[in-house]
């Protein structure tokens, strides 16, 4: 049933994608994006007709995963929400603070109840990861409100 | 022997102390990396690009290849001391190595590993050192239709042969290549699917796919699903091994090195086939029938060099072609294309210091594992007992970090996510990862490469088929362009094929069956073997399992 809603779901895809390409383009630049897109559109119809003939998609399995487990939508919206937080406050607070939220905020909806340990943690792996990545390979990290305080 | 000049000169690269220290650290932080549950060669390799970005390339590229090799044995490592396998390279090890470690012979299961890595990584080097120099001149002489050729097939096997259903690859493949065209056009500079962003203009940085797809869309994923309960690691002491296992283990070594190197070297080939044919072989040749299925030594010792004699052989392709074979050469491409090295046929020319540089800190990186990795295993057991809500948020940490570090953007985190997004939908649904990823990195080469051919022939179809003779102006097919386009179609077709085969040979067929299913210790290779070759096309289950050919 699921994996129905997922053939509809590429099959929608497939169509947008195929609108757009074949909208924008003059014949050079083309024929592979219609090529890709009816592509889509093929496959996700014999996906449809193969899910309803009884054909399942066999979900990941790993060392961590209990597939016996329904999917836990919360944890995984929750993580998406902390998540987003980080991209919206990244260039204004800078990675030290938006960083360290996203490791905290993900740990407690992960699951983790150290309320305190676990504060101690996100802030060194973000200083730590601040002054050893941007400080000291150079990489490119914004220092946000915190600059000229770091 | 002109490669062993190189490769001294290589050493030469390797050995400054600088790039010594790049090795060891790699290493060191690679297998850290790597034995943490839930993170392979791919992901470890992806989460620990950032730390390469501002090195100059041939110390990042050496630093790589050392985080590879610590990732792959560190994986293993994983799959001996818990119970569940991560990465599908190493379920083979896992079956007799977790017997072992349950029986109280962690130590010597993690011993023959380490010692069989080496032995078989250091042979695949060699091969690697021999092979790469005569597959770049093959593929120099590759002209646009036969380049087009190559990559398709690459798709093809890639997409065809690994993987439980060929038309969940076939879709992987599509969404990988559809995220392949947006940006300009290479050859127009037309903007295609770019929906007016101006940050897509330069196409979707390969890393952010990499990293999204990897690691985002596997913590998500595991966070759905997430193990409520403690896993039971076990508890290991220094690795050693007496003369009796030693006895057992080199045979083994040597056998899977010889099936792993070339499963690696072939599109499509993996680790998967050659570390389950090493498990045959050895189950069949031991002398210790018995053991099978309550810890075999050898059981561990020639799948695990299988895996590892194949990541070596992975190497082939990828530093002489530019195709990408697995996840982890797929990830390591998109880190030369962000240091700004044109993976292809050129590269051993242009970037030769690099390149034998990298060979040569294969050996190095190779050798600090066996080194450092003996006395350092009960470390690496007490890193399995890491929380599991801080090893997950940390991957989605640093994978936000690594995002945001290749441009400096939060744009990159928004695609990040939506590529986190998407991979986590693919391992709901049972999309492999791997075709989309590398549709990602070659779509845009294949498409460059067939207008290539085209405009060659002003737009005759025949032109990817073949091209002018320069000299003498008259056409000429390309032998090699259609031996790989019948190649393709075979693969293609094979379901059907295989059907009229069986109807022809059914005997046969149904005595392998009976072979197979009356091994119970197989039962997880064999539902793994499965998989391999599980097809949409109509055979049923029982049919699917007779073709380990």
């Amino acid at each position: 049933m699921f994996l129905a809603l997922a053939g509809i779901v590429i099959l929608v895809d497939a169509l947008q994608l195929s609108n757009n390409r074949t909208g924008v383009d003059p014949l050079g630049p083309k024929p592979v994006p219609v090529f890709v897109g009816s592509l889509l559109i093929v496959l996700a119809v014999a996906l449809a007709v193969a899910v309803t003939r009884g054909s399942q998609g066999e979900a990941e399995a790993g060392e961590d995963i209990d597939l016996s487990q329904p999917v836990d939508m919360k944890t995984v919206l929750l993580l998406l929400g902390v998540f987003v937080a980080n991209i919206v406050l990244i260039d204004f607070l800078g990675w030290v603070i938006s960083g360290g939220l996203l490791f905290y905020g993900s740990a407690i909806v992960l699951g983790s109840r150290h309320f305190i340990r676990d504060l101690v943690i996100s802030a060194v792996l973000s200083l730590g990861t601040f002054y050893g990545f941007a400080i000291g390979l150079g990489v490119a990290l914004p220092a946000g409100i915190l600059q000229g305080i770091l | 022997m002109e490669s062993f000049q190189f490769l001294l000169n290589g050493f030469a690269t390797a050995a400054t102390p600088i790039n010594l220290l790049l090795a060891v650290v790699g290493v060191i932080i690679g297998t850290a990396v790597g034995v943490l549950p839930g993170i392979g060669p791919a992901m470890t390799v992806a989460l620990l690009l950032p730390i390469t970005y501002n090195l100059e390339p041939t110390g990042a590229i050496i630093m790589l290849a050392s985080i590879f090799y610590g990732g792959m044995y560190g994986g293993s490592t994983t799959s001996i001391l818990l119970n569940t396998p991560g990465e599908s390279s190493s379920v083979v090890t896992a079956i007799e190595g977790n017997l072992m470690a349950k029986g109280g012979r962690a130590s010597q299961a993690l011993a023959t590993a380490a010692m069989g890595s080496w032995v078989a990584g250091t042979i695949g080097t060699l091969l690697l050192a021999f092979f790469a120099p005569i597959v770049t001149r093959f593929a120099i002489s590759l002209g646009a239709p036969e380049y087009f050729a190559v990559m398709l097939l690459a798709f093809v096997a890639v997409t065809a042969v690994l993987g439980s259903s060929r038309l969940r690859g076939f879709i992987s493949l599509a969404l990988g290549l559809a995220i392949g065209l947006v940006g300009l056009d290479s050859v127009s500079g037309q903007a295609r699917l770019t929906f007016g962003i101006p940050q897509l203009g330069d196409g979707i940085d390969i890393v952010v796919v990499a990293v999204g797809i990897f690691a985002l869309g596997e913590a998500l994923w595991v966070a759905a699903h997430l193990r409520r309960r403690a896993v039971e690691v076990i508890p290991v002491g220094r690795p050693w091994m007496g003369k009796s296992d030693f006895k057992r283990s080199w045979k083994p070594w040597l056998r899977g090195t010889a099936l792993g190197f070339p499963f690696g070297a072939i599109p499509a080939g993996g680790a998967e086939i050659p570390t389950f044919l090493s498990y045959i072989t050895e189950k069949r040749l031991t002398k210790h029938p018995d053991d099978f299925g309550n810890g075999a030594i050898e059981g561990v010792a020639g799948p695990e060099a299988a895996n590892n004699a194949s990541a070596a052989g992975t190497m082939v392709p990828m530093l002489s072609l530019g195709l990408p074979t697995n996840a982890t050469a797929a990830v390591m491409l998109a880190a030369l294309v962000s240091y700004g090295i044109q993976p292809g046929p050129l590269l051993l020319q242009r970037e030769g210091d690099l390149v034998w540089g990298l060979i040569a800190s294969l050996f190095i990186g190779n050798t600090l594992l066996l080194i450092l990795n003996l006395p350092l295993a009960p470390l690496w057991a007490k890193l399995l007992r890491i929380p599991r809500p801080y090893l997950y948020a940390g991957i989605l940490f640093f994978a936000s970090m690594g995002a945001y570090a290749v441009n400096g953007s939060s744009f990159d985190l928004i695609l990040l996510l939506v590529f986190g997004l998407i991979g986590f939908g693919m391992r709901r649904f049972g999309l492999p990862v791997l075709p989309l990823i590398v549709a990602v990195i070659l779509g845009p080469r294949v498409e460059l490469q067939g207008r290539r051919a085209l405009q060659l022939s002003s737009g005759d179809v025949k032109g990817l088929f073949g091209s002018v003779d320069v000299a003498t102006g008259e056409f000429q097919l390309s032998a090699l362009a259609i031996v790989v386009y019948v190649i393709i179609v075979l693969i293609l077709f094979w379901p059907l094929l295989f059907k009229a085969i069986r109807k022809v040979l059914p005997a046969k067929a149904a005595a392998v069956v009976d072979e197979i299913s009356e091994e119970p210790a197989l039962a997880v290779a064999e539902h793994h073997h499965v998989e391999i070759v599980q097809t949409d096309e109509g055979p049923s289950r029982t049919e699917d399992k007779e073709s380990p050919k």
